[in-house]
């Protein structure tokens, strides 16, 4: 079967030209990179500042055109400028900073923008105002201006108003990166309520690993190439290709890695705090450590 | 200071005024704004202020914040009020000092002057302060529509002025943020004379003006990636629609500028 995404041998180049238009410099930000994303996935891309996650991002909203391979969103090559529209309504995308890419003063009226352009019917639009402000849980506040929400609200609010194109999959550039900790859990909660009640396919381009967690694949970028794939487990539990890449891993898993390196009996691929717990609870159960 | 300009600023409530179609609101404002300069008469003002002062009412905006909207041009207003002051020729001569002369004439003009721009400023706002910019673009692009014809780029005009307005906010907050920023850093925009001063706002604009071009690269994106393809094609999610309490609205504003013409021309003040 053919994935939803599929990109082959994917390379972008990013050309400066002088004043009479002759190329002085070009920078390859993609090079080379194959990535399969099936339909109803969550799939995460992680990457440093300049690993080309966000240029890849471009990509699949047909915002940029391959230079080099090719890519296919849901069977349509983004190399056609034909098929533009139609591939960015199949696949959304939710930008870094909220304040950028919200167009009105109103909560209803900017959900309502994407639906307008794609010329839905009045009475429809509403409908999907409605419906997709609910599914982010912003719908109290559909008559507000965004200008006081906070960061958070104001991301949630540029997800309804993608939702409300009726999309298949969602592209998130770093939708968390200008956000506080609050903020960040409230999108990443929404956009996973969103991938497994609505079956939404998700791409989260990301630099925080902590948000990587909840994926079902993980490809991890630098240089313009993907360096390492896998679930997430898997990933994190190599630390040290993963710091080559100007990552950093989560801090409970770096407690596991270094426990297990001493020599305690803990899983090299411990995600959150809880399973740490757990996990030393019953090594020290086993051990019949007092008071356990 | 700049946080107080209120033009482009929209208040949410429920009223009557805020319920009319903008078109209404588009066409009263500039009738209203016309009929402010069309006499010299305190009595047609007072009909004005009145009328203005009833649509507030309606409106239920905190009038507060209608007169903020002042704060930013009060200078501007005294120096008109000033300049008519003392450059209007005229026969009663109240005081004199020694080039300035003080008539009677320029008294009035000058009060004539300041009344009309407080009008006029406090009578957008409420406009802006009722009518949401998206409605407001709607309604310019409705009327002047036809403009189309002889292909002027009516919705795109529109949809560049509702951004526009979109943004003020927003850049007014970073200006400040910047303001503070390079105050935090020793710089000074009190003291000097006024060309030292302007000299001195050059670490500000520059900044301004790339973050801002900066955000308009970011938005012409989110706009591209929300299938955003100009006016062609494009459905409306508030579409305006005329209904009656709007052609009440247009014979309430009519009787309004009769009434006007009949006060100053029977009353001799």
């Amino acid at each position: 079967m053919k994935s939803f995404i599929e990109a082959n041998e994917l390379v972008h180049e990013y050309s400066r030209r002088d004043e009479d238009g002759n190329v002085i410099d070009i920078k390859r930000a993609l090079d080379g990179v194959d990535i399969r994303v099936k339909k109803g996935d969550f799939v995460a891309v992680l990457g440093a500042n300049g690993s080309g996650k966000s240029t890849f991002a471009k990509h699949i909203n047909a915002l940029l055109a391959p230079t080099e391979g090719t890519l296919y969103v849901d069977g349509m090559d983004t190399s056609d400028h034909d098929n533009d529209i139609k591939i960015r309504q199949t696949a959304g995308m939710v930008f870094q900073n909220p304040d950028n890419q919200i167009i009105s003063n109103i909560v209803e009226e900017d959900v309502g923008f994407g639906p307008e352009n794609m010329g839905v019917p009045t009475d429809e639009i509403w409908e999907r105002v409605e419906k997709s402000l609910k599914s982010v849980g912003m719908y109290e506040y559909r008559k507000d201006s965004p200008n006081h929400l906070s960061g958070g609200q104001k991301q949630r609010i540029a997800i309804a108003g993608i939702m409300a194109m009726k999309p298949k999959c969602i592209v998130l550039d770093e939708p968390t990166a200008m956000l506080d900790p609050i903020g960040r859990k409230a999108v990443i909660n929404t956009v996973m309520e969103l991938n497994k009640k609505e079956n939404i396919t998700v791409i989260l381009i990301t630099h925080y690993m902590e948000e990587v967690i909840g994926a079902d694949y993980v490809y991890v970028m630098s240089d313009g190439k993907v360096k390492m794939e896998g679930e997430p487990r898997q990933i994190f539990a190599r630390s040290e290709e993963l710091e080559e890449c100007r990552l950093t891993i989560p801090e409970v898993t770096k407690i596991a890695l270094k426990l297990n390196k001493l020599g305690v009996k803990i899983p090299k691929d411990v995600l959150s705090v809880e399973e740490l717990t757990e996990a030393v609870v019953r090594l020290c159960k086993g051990k019949n450590i007092a008071g356990l | 200071m700049i946080r107080d300009i209120t033009i482009g600023q929209y208040y949410a409530t429920e009223s009557a005024i805020h319920k009319l179609d903008p078109r209404v609101k588009v066409i009263a404002t500039f009738a209203y704004i016309i009929s402010l300069f069309c006499f010299s008469k305190f009595s047609g003002y007072i009909v004005a202020a009145l009328f203005f002062g009833v649509m507030v009412i309606l409106s239920k905006v905190p009038f507060k914040f209608i007169v903020r909207g002042l704060k930013p041009i009060i200078f501007m207003l005294v120096f008109t009020a000033a300049l008519n002051l003392f450059w209007s020729q005229g026969e009663t001569k109240l005081i004199s000092i020694g080039i300035f002369t003080i008539t009677l004439e320029g008294v009035k003009k000058a009060a004539y002057m300041a009344i009309r721009l407080i009008l006029l400023i406090i009578g957008s706002s409420l406009m802006t302060l009722t009518t949401t910019p998206n409605q407001l673009t709607d309604a310019i692009e409705k009327i002047l529509h036809p403009l189309n014809k002889i292909h002027v780029p009516v919705h795109e005009v529109a949809m560049m002025m509702s951004i526009a307005l979109r943004f003020i906010p927003i850049l007014i907050e970073e200006t400040d943020k910047i303001m503070k920023a390079q105050m935090a850093r020793g710089a000074d925009f009190e003291s000097g004379n006024i060309f030292h001063r302007i000299k001195n706002m050059l670490p500000i604009i520059i900044p301004l003006f790339i973050s801002a071009s900066r955000r308009a690269n970011d938005l012409a994106l989110a706009m591209d990636a929300r299938c955003y393809h100009g006016g062609d094609g494009r459905t409306k999610m508030k579409p305006l629609k005329y209904k009656r309490v709007d052609f009440i609205a247009y014979v309430v504003v009519i009787t309004y500028l009769v009434i006007q013409q009949v006060v100053v021309r029977i009353l001799p003040f």
